[in-house]
Order: structure tokens, then sequence, then C-alpha cells
């Protein structure tokens, strides 16, 4: 005989298995805490759609429309910035949007100025890098921040990404993606409605 | 075992006799004597070590102040900005209660960035003080988190533009990163739910850990001894009463001694506090003063001062970077795997040089931006397995060791005024350059820190009195 109280081993399996279901239990006492972290259902029904009106719009003018809590941007570009869009290939990251076009370019965006309307430029007006709100640089030419040959675009204030008027974002900036272009549709030729593409 | 009641003197007086009933039940005066008037700390500290005691100060009045904040307080997205002002405006005092939490909180950072500085250069985290310094370390991140949840509740242009920026740092991680964002912030945007758990977080869940932490921290300290500014283990050389020889016990000589220096803090405190709160820009930003827009960025947004130079190094971190960075990290790798004596070693440096090649190539700058910002805080939990120096104290190393702690601290720098300033083509050249000497620095302390010749370490502390 050992010195040692035997160990009994009956015991020592239910202690084993009390504490594996007592663990599972606190475990599964966690998920509601987890998950109460989750948007709420009135924050998930606030995402519905909004129009905007653009009647007489502007060439160079952006007008500014809250979607889902973010800016989303209509610009009417001029001919010039819309004849650029050709040029810019070599020195974007993704100039025909082909990365992730799901999340960032729906189909009917699929083309060199990411939009319906070659004249209207729609897009989500957050920087794909970490989500500041970019700020028009319409203007070309050498300015703070920006290159001697900036042919006008956004610029993003917390980190320099660039992106061209069609939102495609220069090569070597921290921002990985293009703007997005969010779900839209023409109600008529002076109403947009965003946040919604289906066809009535 | 039966209970004792202490025994006092029968000419004792009330008091004595209060204390000797309580630590009958409470072993009050055993813990003050632990602590305070029998702990022995090294007579030679000098004036880098009062800022352990400044910051539990600062701790204390930063709960203090914060408390009085929730009285009139709304964590509401509605109602948060105008409470703020409220509070600025209208509660008596409140001017002065806030001002002394924001200024508390930049120089939390003060104190604890020069805490931090003492511990590295006479090597305070080497053994046996490890776990003293991975407290500290847990204290910094929670420090850093209280900062930021905190930084969101005025509801100004920069708390709201810095937390949706920080927040979408978690949405770089492949797979389940935007999901993660959107469970942090609890709505598609910033917003009155970010906005709410962000207060509970800055008000009771991190302040909780974070008196936690502290208390480990000093528990640690006072197990093992402080060190000193010659890396000297005064326990090593024992008097006829078992105590240092170069030991004074805390209580009174170092609680005077901390006593008269927090006099000169507070009044630098004091200064801040009423002649320029905001310092300038850097401890309250003027961003911060026009209420929550989530249409529009400001043209300018910078984190507050003591998070720039991590932020610069996410800046840093752009796609031409990347290679660079790599060819730096396979150089550490080649040199682990040279210096390893076992061939599992040299084969699992080969294999993280692979996936890093794999993973630059695979993933966006933006991930690896966001890898190097938390990599480039966790890698100082290592510090006390990197240092393979002979000797603790910077007193003792080669003088090139001082030469580059001297440009560790100045890139450190630099890293902090590039993170404030805007993005241009040049700071991003220097912030590189900064991030690799950063990481280079802790990464390559392993092989340099044994190089050179080292002077001879006395067994005493070298002391002089005044």
């Amino acid at each position: 005989m050992s010195d040692k109280p035997s160990m009994d081993k009956d015991r020592r399996n239910w202690l084993i298995a009390t504490s594996a279901v007592g663990g599972v239990g606190a475990a599964a006492a966690l998920y509601p805490f987890v998950d109460s972290f989750e948007p709420s259902e009135r924050a998930k029904a606030a995402g519905a759609a909004v129009e905007i009106d653009i009647t007489g719009m502007q060439p160079d003018e952006m007008r500014t429309v809250e979607w889902r809590g973010k800016p989303v941007w209509v610009v009417r570009r001029t001919p010039a910035q819309v004849a650029e869009l050709t040029n810019l290939d070599g020195q974007l990251a993704d100039p025909n949007s082909l990365r992730d076009p799901s999340q960032f370019t729906p189909p009917y965006a699929q083309n060199q100025w990411r939009s319906i309307k070659p004249e209207y430029l729609v897009v989500v007006g957050i920087c794909t890098h970490l989500g500041c709100s970019p700020s028009a640089k319409f203007e070309a030419g050498a300015q703070p921040s920006l290159p001697s040959t900036w042919p006008g675009g956004f610029l993003c204030p917390c980190h320099g990404s660039t992106f061209d008027m069609a939102g495609r974002v220069y090569k070597n900036k921290p921002a990985p993606d293009n703007l997005e272009v969010p779900p839209h549709m023409y109600l008529s030729d002076t109403k947009i409605l965003i946040g919604d593409d289906k066809k009535a | 075992m039966a209970f004792h009641e202490k025994e006092v003197p029968a000419d004792a007086s009330a008091a004595q006799k209060v204390l000797a009933w309580v630590d009958s039940r409470l072993p009050v005066t055993a813990a003050f004597k632990r602590h305070m008037s029998e702990y022995y700390a090294p007579k030679n500290l000098n004036f880098f070590y009062i800022f352990g005691a400044l910051a539990i100060v600062v701790l204390a009045m930063q709960i203090l102040t914060g408390i009085f904040l929730t009285m009139n307080y709304k964590p509401d997205a509605a109602k948060a900005f105008d409470s703020v002002e409220y509070i600025m405006r209208e509660v008596p005092w409140g001017w002065m209660i806030r001002y002394m939490h924001s200024t508390g909180a930049s120089m939390f950072f003060v104190v604890v960035y020069m805490h931090m500085f003492r511990g590295l250069i006479y090597g305070s985290y080497r053994k046996p003080r490890e776990l003293i310094w991975i407290f500290g370390c847990a204290i910094f991140l929670c420090l850093m988190g209280e900062a930021f949840f905190g930084y969101l509740l005025p509801w100004g242009q920069m708390s709201y533009w810095g937390a949706q920026v920080i927040v979408n740092l978690f949405s770089a991680i492949p797979f389940i990163g935007p999901d993660l964002s959107l469970w942090l912030r609890g709505d598609y945007v910033v917003g009155d739910a970010t906005l709410n758990r962000f207060f509970a977080f800055h008000v009771i869940a991190i302040p909780l850990v974070l008196i936690g932490l502290v208390v480990a921290h000093i528990l640690a300290l006072h197990e093992v001894g402080s060190n000193n500014p010659d890396g000297v283990e005064i326990k090593d050389t024992l008097d006829a009463q078992g105590h240092p020889v170069d030991g004074i016990p805390f209580h009174p000589y170092y609680s005077v001694h901390d006593v008269m220096y927090l006099g000169g803090f507070l009044m630098i405190f004091a200064l801040i506090v009423f002649f320029a709160p905001e310092m300038g820009g850097y401890f309250l930003e003027a961003n911060n003063f026009i209420p929550a827009n989530p249409l529009q960025t400001p043209p300018h947004i910078a984190p507050v001062w003591y998070f720039t130079p991590f932020y610069s190094m996410l800046r840093a971190t752009t796609s031409n970077f990347l290679l660079p960075l790599w060819i730096f990290l396979a150089v550490i790798l080649a040199m682990f795997a040279k210096t390893a004596k076992d061939i599992k070693i040299k084969g699992l440096c080969v294999a993280i040089a692979l996936v890093l090649a794999g993973g630059f190539y695979v993933l966006d700058a933006k991930f690896w931006g966001v890898v190097i910002m938390g990599g480039s805080v966790v890698i100082m939990f290592f510090l006390p397995w990197l240092d393979h120096s002979p000797v603790k104290s910077i007193r003792y190393r080669p003088d090139f060791h001082k030469y580059i702690y001297g440009v560790f601290v100045v890139s450190f720098v630099i890293l902090g005024y590039l993170g404030i300033q805007p993005p241009s083509p040049l700071f991003e050249k220097v912030s590189q350059i900064c991030t690799i000497y950063y990481l280079g620095f802790f990464l390559g302390m392993p092989f340099w820190s044994k190089l050179g010749t080292f002077k001879p370490v006395p067994t005493r502390v070298t002391f002089k009195t005044h």
C-alpha cells in the first residue's frame, strides 16, 4: 500500500464529466452576450433606399445624399473628364473593376466610366481603405498632397489614397479597391434611386 | 486552527486596540509593512523612477474625474456632443473636471512612455522581472483601448472619424474582417449603438481590467523587488537582519521622495489645465469642436499624439513597401536560421519566410499595415526574451548600444511627428525607414544585443551621498 490516499476512479470520472457539461453550458450562456453586439433589428430596418434629385446639376457639380448612414455622391462629369478616363489605365490599380465586383461594382457599372450614364457618377463616398470620406479634388494640376499631373478626382485626407473621376483607385495607395458603386437606378431623367436596382 | 485575538498592552490607546482587532481579522498592518514600510527599494533610484508612482496618481485622478463626468454626460448620438458642451459651459466647475480628464489622458501617456523608456534602458524587463513587464505591456494595451473608446464619447468630428478608421482596421482581416467590424460597431456605420457600447467599455469594462492588471503589476514587482539604474540585484547582498544592504524602506524614503516630485508634476498639470488645456490641438483637436458628421471627413484627420507612432507605421505600409519589408524579415529569419542548432527551427524559419512571401503576394497591403501596427505593440511583450545582452543596464553596455537606443527613440519620435502630418510621398519614405528601424530594433535584438565589449558590472550599486 502506498502512503497516498488512492484515487477513486469513479469519482474522478464524474468530476471530469460534470466539468465538461458545465463548461459547455457556460460557453452556451456566452452566446447571447456575444450576439447582442450584432446590429439591432432597428438598425437593420434603417437601410431603405433613398431618392436623389439631379435636376439642374452643372458639370463639375457634386451632390451628396445619405444612404445607410453613408454619403453617396452623384457627380456630373465634364466631357473632358469623361474623355480622360480612358487614358489612366496604366496608373490605376484596378482600371476595369475586376476585383470583387459583387461588392464594389454592379454589372451595369462594369465599364470604363463605372456608371449607367457616362456623364453621371454615383459612388459611395467612403474610402475602401479605412472608411474616411475622400475630398473632391476636381481641379486638375499640382496641389498639396497630389502629383503635378493630377487630372482631377478624389483624395482621401486620412491616408492619402487617390481616386480618379470614376472612383477608381490609383496604384500604390493604401486603399485596395475602387470606391463602391451602390445599387442604383434612374427613376426618370432627373431622379436616381439609391439602394435598389430592381426593375419595377 | 483556533482563532487568536491579537494581544495589546493594557495601556494601549483606543486606536491601537481597534487596529489590533482589525489585524486579527484582516492583515492590514502586515500588508502595510510588506508593501510600504518594509519593502526595500534600491537606494540609487534616479529621476526616471518617479513615473510608476505618478501613473498611479493619474489613474486615480482619471477614475475620480471620470465618475463626475458620467454624472452629466449622455451616451446618445443625438445628445452626446451637447452634453459635453453643457458640462463645459453650464455645470459648475464642469470645465475643470473635463479638462482634468482630457489633460489626464495625455499626461497618462507621457508618464507611461517615460516609465517604459526607463524599463527599456535599465533592463527592468530581464529575469526575474518578465511578468512585471508583461503586465505592464497589457496595461499599455488597456490604456490604448481606454483612450480610443473614450475619444469617441464627445462625438465630435475627430471622435467620429477616428473611431470609423480604427473599427475599419478590423475589416482588413481576411474572410471574417467585414463581419467582425460590423459586430464591433453594431451598425453599418459608427452610430448610436457604437457610442453606447464604447461608453460601457470606457467607464466600466476596461477600467476594471486595468485596475486588476495594475494590482498584478505591483504584486509581481514587490515579489521580486525593484531593479535600479545599475541593474544590480540588491537582494544578493544582505545585512545581518536579512535586508538588502543597498535597500531602503519604500516608506518613508521613497514615499516622501515621490510626493515631492508629485508636487512638481501637479504644478505642470495645473498649468496645462488652466492655461493650455487644448495644448495647441495636440491634447484636444480643433476638429473635435465640430459635431460628428457622417457625410464629411474633415480635410485633415490624425489621431491624438500618443497613437501617432503606431498610426504612422500603418500608413507606411503601402503595396510598394511590401517587398523591402519582406527582404528585411527574410534577413532576420535567415539570421535566426543560421544561429539555430535544431534543424526543426531552421525549417520553421524558412517556412515562415515562404508563408510571408505568399501572404504578401496574395493579401492586401491594407491587411499588412494592420498587422505591422498591431505587431509593433505586441512585439514589446517578447522583449524579455529578445534581449540577450549579458548585462541589464545601459550603463554597462558597449557605447554603440547607446546609439542604437538613441536612434530608436529618435525614429519613434519621428514616426509620432509624421503621424500628425498630412500624407506626402517624402514623409511616406521616411516613415517606412523608421518602421523598418523600429522592427529591426526588436527583431534584431537577439543578435545585436550580444555584440561588443561589455563593461564590468559592480556587485554593489553606485551611490553618492548628497
